[in-house]
């Protein structure tokens, strides 16, 4: 993948793939300890032991159309070679969490990328999912929850065209005042 | 601290209220992009968008953007499929933002196959 928020696309797939109703992911970049940190965290079906040796062998797939897996193995990649690590915690009916974490000045960490269109794109293609999404950067905060604008709403869907359009100049605006 | 204005949106909201009162019910076209692993890795994200932005560009009321896994044709990607209502559904392959708009013009909104795009005409049809 090119960027960290492809990435984060990815694996909020498989969360749905997995039955998630509720997504959080928490992206924390501290520049003084010089990390970043990401967490994934979902109440999909879960993993039992036996999967969760399987997951990063990129030749293990729970899907049909195809025999490789590559998400996961993509980012535990992307994780070592910014000096960092992917751990995993999972349970059958518990859900899973994924946490990723990266030198944030190593010259191969790769870049964020655009978030707001990953933001937009999981909102976009998933409207009935509770999606929460914190981003802290050297003590400023984002922080969107699809709770908070449901209530806004009302019953018109989310996914309305001038409803995702506004949430995305939104977004995009809230992200570049964190400098992202 | 950088927020949403939920303010704003309700204000939309109404607006999107009234029309969805006078739209006679259901959707006249579907366009589905395929987000697995590897269309997300060869550019789907940037499908979605350019989807989005025709659908907003046009003020189109009777088109659904939906999302799916693999579709098992990972060389291909990024892939689209177009369900037209009583139609079957066709399958786009190596799609770029720029032939998307194509499609959606073609396809999506004049009803006609851009077949120097497509892969296959399934049997399919899922609504």
């Amino acid at each position: 993948m090119q960027d960290l928020s492809l990435h984060i696309l990815d694996i909020v797939e498989n969360s749905l793939s997995a039955g998630a109703h509720r997504v959080e992911i928490r992206i924390e970049e501290d520049l003084k300890a010089d990390w970043m940190t990401l967490e994934i965290v979902d109440d999909g079906a879960g993993m039992d032991e036996g999967m969760m040796q399987k997951i990063l062998d990129p030749f293990f797939t729970t899907k049909t159309t195809r025999r490789v897996g590559l998400g996961l193995p993509f980012l535990a990649e992307a994780c070592r070679e910014s000096n960092g690590e992917m751990t995993l915690q999972s349970s059958p009916g518990k859900g899973t969490t994924v946490k990723a974490a990266f030198q944030h000045s190593h010259i191969d960490r790769k870049p964020l990328g655009k978030i707001g269109d990953t933001l937009i794109a999981i909102l976009a293609g998933h409207p009935e999912l509770d999606l929460r999404y914190e981003h802290r950067k050297d003590g400023a905060d984002f922080i969107l929850d699809t709770r908070e604008i449901r209530a806004a709403l009302g019953h018109v869907p989310l996914n309305a065209p001038p409803i995702i359009s506004a949430l995305r100049t939104q977004i995009l605006s809230a992200l570049s005042e964190l400098g992202i | 601290m950088p927020r949403l204005n939920l303010e704003d949106l309700k204000k939309i909201k109404d607006s999107v209220e009234d029309s969805m009162r006078l739209r006679e019910g259901g959707f006249r076209a579907r366009v589905n992009v395929h987000m697995g692993t590897c269309g997300i890795a060869s550019g789907a994200r940037n499908i979605l968008t350019a989807v989005m932005d025709e659908i907003a560009k046009r003020e189109t009321k009777d088109v659904v953007m939906v999302t799916s896994g693999c579709a098992g044709l990972c060389n291909r990607e990024p892939m689209v499929t177009v369900e037209i209502l009583g139609s079957s559904p066709v399958k786009y392959v190596d799609v770029t933002p720029e032939k998307m708009r194509e499609i959606f013009a073609e396809h999506v909104v004049g009803g006609k196959v851009v077949e120097k795009y497509a892969l296959s005409r399934g049997s399919e049809a899922t609504f």
